[in-house]
């Protein structure tokens, strides 16, 4: 198969990187903290290593954990029309859909924005702490971290979140909402999902679960 | 080359390994398939959006009335409020986004195998912004969840999910899925073969 760089293969496999969006070859050199290698012919990031990411990305894995808890069973909204008030929780809304044929759609609702976000979390929580303290890989730390990378797309705590505006402006004719503790919760918890995802670098934590004594 | 890499962590091997030994994914150097996957999931995205279009998506049972509104009903019903904002956000998250995905997809698939006159960039371009925002296209069904489970006034009001949401949901999630099994090392193919024969003359 012919691909961009022609020269002869005589550099060791293990010293190629090959970019996973567009499969142009390059010669790996892993860049110095809070550089960026990437890639020449589509421009996607291929590794970019920061300061201490490990140590950021579990405290911040830790709080989105317990976040997400409690933002699951505290009171969401509470809505007050004419004296008739009804409060729900984060549960409630992805049960919404819970009476006849629709249950499945409720429980596709709960999964994408409680379950997955809480299973990547302890995914990563499982990968990295061992990795942090320069212990050997928790076992099936592999298979854990390729689970999660495959759930990424699969997420969606942050779209929740911009449907609770738009529905809010739906119903703020009709009724008085107010904010329950938990809606402070997960628009936190939004902010350190996409903190997260800054701070991970695929390629380094890829490469320390198979390099363990280098890390 | 005589390489095949892991598109999940970026690893070479020897051309013809099929599984990566550092990760475990899956490898094949070009997934041919992929394009039959992508048509496939992509004709059940949009068979699925075509319900969603003509069922409502939301019941609301007000004191006096019983009002079922599609998705394009309830964002004009909206602006007839004054919510242009609102609306506009509706239109553009449940109908203009998914349609402009399916036409997007359909042009990726066609484009690899024909030439069309879309550079390599743009075309990675569109690929990268269709991976990212179709999953925004559930805010619709999200919108539904909360309004259903919040407006539960007995009486006075309350809004229950139609059978659209149902089938919208079905049509964003297969969308995604297509999206997925497109192989965006295909794009750049074209590129390699051509500088590959200028090279070897």
């Amino acid at each position: 198969m012919k691909d961009t760089v022609d020269h002869e293969l005589a550099i060791p496999l293990a010293d190629i990187i090959v970019c996973p969006q567009c499969d142009a070859v390059f010669h790996l050199q892993v860049p110095e903290i809070g550089e960026k290698a990437v890639c020449q012919r589509c421009h996607t990031v291929l590794i970019a290593p920061k300061r201490k990411a490990g140590l950021q990305i579990i405290a911040i894995a830790v709080g989105i954990f317990i976040l997400l808890i409690g933002a699951t069973f505290f009171p969401f909204l509470d809505i007050d029309a004419a004296g008739n008030k009804n409060s729900v929780s984060i549960l409630d809304a992805a049960l919404a859909f819970a009476n006849g044929p629709m249950i499945l759609l409720a429980l596709v609702t709960a999964a994408l924005i409680i379950l997955i976000p809480l299973v990547r979390v302890m995914l990563t929580l499982y990968v990295l702490v061992p990795i942090v303290l320069d212990l050997p890989p928790a076992r099936h730390a592999i298979q854990a971290f390729r689970v999660s990378e495959a759930l990424r797309p699969w997420s969606m705590a942050e779209i929740f979140v911009l449907g609770c505006a738009v529905a809010l402006v739906k119903v703020a004719d009709l009724a008085t909402v107010g904010f329950g503790p938990a809606f402070w919760m997960f628009s936190a918890l939004v902010v350190l999902i996409v903190a997260q995802e800054s701070f991970m670098c695929k390629w380094s934590v890829w490469n320390s679960l198979e390099h363990p004594k280098r890390s | 080359m005589g390489i095949v890499a892991c598109t999940r962590c970026t690893k070479a091997w020897p051309l013809g390994t099929q599984v990566c030994g550092r990760c475990g994914h899956k490898m094949v150097s070009r997934d041919f398939q992929s394009l039959q996957k992508v048509w496939a999931l992509w004709l059940v995205g949009l068979m699925c959006y075509i319900p969603a279009n003509t069922y409502p998506m939301l019941k609301t049972k007000t004191l006096f009335q019983v009002d079922e509104s599609t998705i394009i009903g309830g964002a004009v019903e909206l602006a007839q409020h004054g919510a242009y904002g609102v609306s506009f956000i509706i239109l553009v998250a449940s109908v203009v986004i998914p349609l402009a995905k399916f036409w997007a997809i359909a042009y990726l698939a066609i484009s690899v195998k024909t030439r069309l006159p879309a550079g390599n960039h743009s075309r990675q371009l569109m690929y990268e912004i269709v991976e990212y925002i179709g999953r925004w296209s559930m805010i619709d069904i999200f919108v539904v969840a909360i309004l259903s489970s919040l407006v539960q006034l007995k009486t006075l009001a309350t809004i229950n999910p139609g059978p659209a949401s149902m089938f919208f949901a079905l049509s964003v999630i297969f969308t995604m899925l297509s999206a997925q099994a497109f192989d965006s090392r295909l794009i750049w193919d074209q590129e390699a073969k051509d500088r590959g024969s200028r090279q070897d003359v």
